[in-house]
């Protein structure tokens, strides 16, 4: 069952859309619950096919598609680093690699403790911050540094 | 050089807000137009007079583009503006999402007031939230103030805008993948014709701009086509944003006007980074053919001079690349975006792009054949113009535009299994 | 009209077409794969590149519109490298191991290879892998890395099938062809799905590796199972039904089947069939030579004759028997002095018999359906008991039709419905009146006098209003009476009503056809007549002897439980049948009887169209044609006229040189009409599960692995179940007439009140009495 909350937002959403038009808040549905719990599950979709009218597969289409939705759980705080060529070019592998070893876990992984994933991302449209990276898709951080890279992930640790 | 045109707010502590944006004559032009119910006509006349051609990465003459909405149509019409800032190397759009989204908005009233359109979708790229989130902030800003709504300015006029947040999928920025993906589907581009004008969003007439060429329409119509026209070039009017980005001292977005030589873009980017020597530049974005830096330092930034040179203009972005850069690497990289973002659609692309970079990623890691260069070359061959939309192009073009130029460094890659940058 | 060139070919084409139209037309092959003339247009795979003149880039010939003036080249340089580029990108992630594919032989890929495809792979690299699928009992996804992406079994699940269950999930190069999380594929028109894909990937879940294609022989025929009367390729290998698949017919079932017809043929060489002339003696079952059998069935009906009258005798056949053997076995009957004979075997109210103008049909063609603008579908499960008529109106929705619906059930018709009126059994006569009314008031006419005593009292709802103005407002609209309506207790009156709603709306209006033979069974003269008992009278008021033709009492009438009884209380019973089935229980004798594709035949379908076929393969050991059955018990019993030495001579005696079409006629004349008052109480709905329609479907094993074809239950809106104090999966006592069943309980909310829906046709439900009428429910 979708909480309240996504069911709210989901309604707010589709007042941007043409009445007969509510599949298009699924890319919306999604990213609600994923914002909420993490990742989405197949059974989150199969509600978001009933709440917005659509089969099932239609959603699983758009959930498998998009590479910012996750299937599976990806940590309470989900980095994931630029590696496109304006980041590349910046030394995003020193980013990827400082990360790496700090968090014990590589691209694609989740420390043991369930707290930090770890992804790799294509162009994120900030190419003059490079390198970077994204906290839970919602956060940009750039021309990061390793010390840069250190406080962050001490800020992270305290929540 | 000239006050910013597209950044006109940037000297402001907070340049988002609408008060500051009132301040720099902000929405004149949209009152203007319905105050003097300015014609359609007049309007477009005014957008061809500009010659603003689409900052989307296809330079389209934009007044041509509005033509072609029918006009008499009953039923809906749509407005979408292109957010989806994806092609590597540019991030000007988010700068006016960021710092100036009135001007969008304003841009986008403008236009739809002579399309006749009553909703509008900006389509925002996924990671870069805090853009979406402060263009909903100003959506609502400029509702409460009467500047979108259903009747604006107490004319009657009725206009709205949303935005949609993509989700990471860089060919989303292909214009009909947007549509798909505005309707709830997968972004995968439509066969053209029918091109969106006469079938778009829902199947109904709609007109797609880049975020950058909605901004430059209020200072069009404030200031008139003609002064825009002039701070640029023949072919190339206006100024444009260039996001410079890569082997450069101080990256970031610059506005001048096109037809700018490089090296004055290249110094306001403060020059390649540790004084190292130029090696390359990809002077419109991943897509677009790279360029030698001996070339790029002759050329002037607009649409003919790159064209003319061997690459295009595309969204402005320029990648700069110096001597330590091993050019096999950096097309491994892009070869690997194009894979990674092939829709899947369509044969050539989604079987040829993953092709194309499991060779040059073999030659990168020392696995290169003799062989492999013209074979590359014929994959792009039966690629490019085969494809349902450009990303098919867009992946051959930089394979093309590598070994036209550094083939060399590439042979020497196959036969001696390491770098030649590094040797 | 437009001129164009292709290949320097002067054409004038329809403008609006398409190149790989044009091109097709004019007998030009363009090389394709995701194009499908039946469906939208993907322009993704990119084989079919031509080179068009002053386009600087090959252009797709499926999605390329033609344009005055336009010269076409799809042999040229360009467009020779552009297919041979496009072939080899195809073939690089595709396993070349051709031989061992169940597709070999009947790839489309494998053939164009041979022309475009290079010799050697410039592919080095390792090929991907695609995890084979589990997406049920009928479509194989075993061979998904074959899968090529061109969409067309996912466009044909949107377009036709009417609902969205396989999907292209992922992106890119992992893009892959999939169902919701390893849902099964529940369509009932799965299967074309295999004939659309072009390679490999999908393939018939119970042919593969039964058989190379190429040892296959193909032979012609009909589906017996349906009114639509598909045309099938039937493929044979050593005399035994390896596969079946659809033969174009584009008036009729266009390029597909059912499910049902193609994959009935698993049931015909099961275990249980009769395969040896059976006597039962002494309480004890012997096979016997034919001549034994035929002999004392022969004995039997002429002792039954002298003894106790003709008119003891009674004859029931299914209505999708052939042509000529509901012919010959009325023949029989009417020469032994006896008029019971009838096919109608879930008919309840034969008060129309007698006054009916012609023979009942579709009332119009099949292929007007498609556009039609206005439909009004009264009492059908419309995509089980006809899937592909089902998906021409859901095509002529899809166009812009309004499609309105009266039943007493809800199923998802997977199209757009305007309006439903979804009501008790007992409320469809009065719901259609209402409709009557409120058209009558929209038009500003009188209704005919003999319908005003259904419109006594009648106020006309928001619903009724609307459907009546949907048909108003329509230039070509269909009222069709589907098999609920036909078997229903007042299926004359709704006729009547039907009738006049079409006069009064300008519509034609018409039967779904129940039974391949529908049409066929009356043209045959197996009817009663004036002075013969009908089906349900000859099952009320039991008859010493019984002639059953393909019929299993037990499932295949209107009061199984009066049917058994009945049965079992007569003196002799003959079953002419395929199957062993329950009839060993009180059948005296046992016919092996062949199935449709044993024996020659004629179908006459819901249209009045007819086809006759020809037998595919050999009788199934000591099985014989029924219609050769039959010609010799009419000679053992010297009835005259039975010289028959063909079907084709049955057939034409039977059709007697007469225009079917002029036969056809729905109008109902003279009915006296009044209405009926309900008693309260639970009512049944009965449907007959599309996989339980008849004895070859009840026998096929991957038919019956379907969700279609699961244990019936009880099922009942919610309301109702918290009445009874029952829930979901409990077990109950349902009672109808003098029989019940213990099955279990389900909640449907989409059900009206009072209502319980029981499947017939179901052997757990075979004990309980007619499939209308009162029910009680109770906890066990
Ligand atoms: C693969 C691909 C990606 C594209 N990405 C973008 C993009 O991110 N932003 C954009 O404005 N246009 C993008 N375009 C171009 C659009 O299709 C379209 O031409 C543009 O939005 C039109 O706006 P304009 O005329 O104002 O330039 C892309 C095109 C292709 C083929
Ligand atoms: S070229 Fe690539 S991205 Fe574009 S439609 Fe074809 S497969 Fe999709
Ligand atoms: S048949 Fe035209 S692209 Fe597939």
């Amino acid at each position: 069952m979708l909480s309240d909350q996504i069911q709210t937002q989901i309604n707010r959403e589709l007042g941007k859309y043409p009445a007969n038009q509510k599949q298009s808040a699924v890319m919306a549905a999604l990213r609600f619950v994923q914002d909420e719990k993490g990742w989405i599950s197949d059974d989150d979709m199969a509600d978001i096919a009933v709440v917005l009218d659509m089969p099932q597969m239609s959603v699983y289409e758009v959930a498998t598609f998009y590479h910012m939705y996750n299937l599976k759980p990806m940590g309470k705080h989900m980095l994931t680093v630029c590696t496109n060529i304006s980041c590349m070019l910046c030394g995003s592998a020193e980013t990827v690699a400082h990360l790496s070893k700090r968090l014990g876990i590589g691209l694609g992984e989740v420390t043991a403790d369930g707290k930090y994933g770890l992804r790799e991302g294509e162009c994120m449209g900030a190419c003059v911050d490079a390198p970077m990276f994204t906290i839970n898709n919602k956060k940009l951080c750039g021309r990061l540094t390793n010390e840069k890279i250190d406080q962050i992930l001490a800020e992270l640790d305290k929540q | 050089m000239n006050a910013p045109i597209l950044l006109n707010t940037s000297h402001f502590e907070q340049p988002w807000t609408l008060g500051n944006y009132l301040k720099v004559g902000g929405y004149q032009a949209l009152r203007r137009i319905i105050e003097s119910k300015m014609s359609a006509d007049e309007i477009i006349a005014e957008v061809k007079l500009s010659g603003l051609r689409g900052r989307g990465g296809a330079g389209f003459p934009t007044g041509l583009k509005w033509s072609f909405m029918p006009k008499n149509y009953e039923g809906d019409k749509y407005l979408v503006c292109n957010s989806d800032e994806g092609e590597p190397g540019t991030c000007k759009d988010r700068d006016i999402l960021r710092f100036n989204p009135h001007s969008l908005i304003e841009g986008m009233a403008i236009a739809a007031y002579t399309m006749k359109v009553k909703v509008g979708y900006n389509y925002v790229h996924g990671e870069i939230y805090e853009a979406y989130e402060r263009m909903e902030e100003a959506c609502e800003e400029a509702r409460k103030a009467g500047y979108l709504g259903n009747n604006i300015l107490g004319s009657g006029f009725e206009f709205d805008l949303h935005n949609h947040l993509g989700y990471g999928a860089y060919v989303c920025g292909e214009e009909t993948a947007l549509l798909e993906s505005l309707e709830g589907k997968k972004g995968q581009p439509r066969f053209k014709p029918p091109f969106p004008a006469s079938f778009g969003l829902y199947g109904k007439p709609t007109t797609i701009n880049n975020t950058e060429t909605f901004a430059s329409i209020p200072y069009i119509i404030r200031e008139g086509g003609k002064k825009f026209a002039d701070m640029g070039v023949p072919n190339s009017g206006g100024v444009k944003l260039f996001s410079v980005s890569g082997h450069v001292n101080n990256p970031g977005n610059f506005e001048v006007p096109l037809g700018t030589p490089f090296k004055k873009l290249l110094e306001m980017a403060g020059g390649v980074r540790n004084g190292n020597k130029l090696k390359a530049v990809i002077p419109g974005g991943s897509s677009m053919p790279v360029l030698p830096g001996e070339i790029m330092m002759d050329l002037n930034m607009d649409f003919d001079s790159i064209a003319k040179a061997g690459s295009y203009l595309g969204t402005g972005a320029v990648i700069v690349m110096d001597e330590t850069t091993c050019m096999v690497k950096a097309l491994e990289r892009l070869s690997y975006f194009y894979f990674e973002e092939s829709c899947g659609q369509c044969t050539p692309c989604r079987e040829g792009t993953g092709w194309l970079y499991r060779i040059v990623h073999r030659i990168e890691t020392g696995e290169g054949r003799p062989e492999d260069l013209d074979l590359l070359l014929s994959l792009c061959e039966n690629i490019a113009g085969r494809t349902i939309c450009a990303l098919g192009d867009a992946a051959a073009w930089p394979v093309q535009g590598f070994l036209k130029h550094y083939r060399s460094e590439f042979e020497y890659h196959i036969e001696h299994k390491r770098c030649l940058v590094k040797a | 009209m437009i001129n164009i060139e292709i290949d320097g070919k002067h054409l004038e084409v329809e403008n609006g077409s398409t190149v790989i139209e044009a091109a097709h037309d004019a007998g030009i092959y363009i090389p394709h794969f995701c194009y499908h003339k039946k469906l939208s247009i993907a322009a993704n795979c990119r084989m079919c590149l031509v080179q068009v003149e002053k386009a600087p880039k090959p252009l797709p010939a499926c999605a390329t519109p033609v344009a005055e003036g336009m010269k076409v080249f799809t042999a040229s340089e360009q467009a020779v490298k552009a297919q041979k580029g496009v072939m080899e990108f195809l073939l690089i992630n595709h396993p070349l191991d051709c031989p061992i594919c169940d597709q070999g032989g009947e790839c489309e890929l494998q053939d164009l290879a041979v022309g475009y495809g290079g010799s050697a792979s410039r592919y080095k690299e390792e090929k991907r892998v695609v995890l084979p699928k589990d997406i049920g009992p009928l479509v194989s996804a075993e061979e998904m890395s074959r899968c090529i992406n061109c969409t067309r079994c996912v466009r044909f699940g949107i377009e036709i099938g009417g609902q969205m269950e396989l999907g292209q999930a992922f992106r890119g190069e992992h893009a892959e062809i999939m169902s919701f999380v390893s849902g099964t594929v529940n369509s009932e028109l799965s299967g074309n799905m295999i004939d659309l894909c072009p390679v490999g990937a999908l393939t018939s879940k119970p042919f593969r590796y039964k058989a190379r294609t190429w040892e296959l022989s193909r032979r012609k025929s009909v589906s017996p199972h349906d009114s639509l009367g598909s045309n099938l390729a039937v493929q044979v290998k050593d005399n035994r039904v390896m596969r079946v698949l659809p033969i174009e017919n584009e008036a009729i079932n266009e390029c597909w089947i059912s499910d049902r017809d193609r994959y009935s043929y698993e049931g015909l060489n099961t275990s249980d069939r009769l395969t040896k002339p059976m006597l039962k003696q002494g309480g004890q079952w012997q096979e016997v030579e034919w001549q034994v059998a035929l002999e004392y069935v022969a004995n039997g009906l002429r002792q039954i004759k002298s003894g106790a009258g003709a008119e003891q005798i009674g004859a029931l056949a299914t209505g999708g028997s052939t042509l000529e053997e509901m012919y010959l076995l009325q023949k029989l009957l009417r020469g032994l002095g006896s008029h019971n004979v009838d096919f109608r075997l879930r008919q309840a109210d034969f008060s129309a018999d007698g006054k009916q103008a012609g023979v009942p049909w579709l009332g119009t063609s099949v292929a007007e359906l498609n556009k039609a603008d206005r439909f009004l579908i009264v009492g059908s499960f419309l995509r089980k008991d006809h899937p592909l008529l089902a998906a021409r109106i859901r095509s002529a929705v899809k166009h812009g039709a309004q499609a309105n619906i009266i039943h007493s059930a809800d199923d998802d018709l997977l199209m757009k419905i305007s309006n439903k009126s979804i009501v008790a059994p007992s409320a469809m006569v009065a719901s259609l009146a209402e409709i009557l009314q409120a058209l009558a008031t929209e038009k500003k006419v009188a209704v005919d006098n003999s319908v005003q005593p259904l419109l006594q009292g009648v106020a006309a709802s928001a619903t009724a209003q609307a459907i009546a103005k949907s048909l108003a407002s329509g230039e070509r609209g269909v009222i069709l009476l589907g098999n609920f309506a036909q078997q229903h207790p007042q299926a004359a009156q709704l006729q009547l009503l039907a009738q006049n709603i079409a006069a009064l709306g300008n519509a034609k209006f018409g039967f779904l056809g129940e039974a391949a033979n529908s049409v066929g069974g009356y043209l045959a003269q197996a009817v009663p007549g004036a002075s013969g008992l009908n089906a349900a009278a000859m099952l009320a008021q039991p008859r010493k002897a019984y002639l059953l033709l393909n019929v299993e009492a037990e499932l295949d009438t209107q009061n199984s439980q009066q049917a058994i009884a009945a049965m079992q209380a007569a003196d002799m019973v003959v079953c002419m049948s395929a199957y062993k089935h329950q009839g060993v229980e009180y059948a005296d004798v046992m016919l092996p009887i062949s199935p449709f594709t044993e024996t020659s035949g004629t179908f006459i379908n819901t249209e009045g169209c007819v086809q006759s076929f020809k037998g595919t393969v050999k009788p199934l050991g000591e099985t014989r044609p029924a219609w050769k059955v039959l010609r010799v018990l009419g000679n053992l019993l010297k009835v005259q006229g039975f010289e028959f030495d063909s079907s084709e001579a049955v057939r034409d005696e039977a059709l007697n040189g007469v225009d079917v079409l002029s036969k056809l006629n729905n109008s109902l004349q003279g009915l006296t009409v009044q209405t009926v008052s309900t008693t309260g109480g639970l009512q049944r709905v009965a449907d007959v599960p599309i996989y339980a329609s008849d004895a070859i479907v009840r026998h096929s094993a991957p038919l019956q692995a379907t969700q279609d074809a699961m244990a019936p239950c009880a099922l009942m809106h919610s309301d109702e179940m918290k009445k009874l104090g029952v829930k979901s999966g409990d077990l109950v006592k349902v009672n109808v007439g003098q029989g019940s069943a213990k099955i279990k309980v389900s909640a449907d909310d989409t059900l009206p009140d009072g209502v319980v829906r029981v499947a017939a046709g179901h052997a757990a439900t075979a004990g309980l009495g007619a499939m209308f009428g009162s029910v009680t429910v109770e906890r066990v």
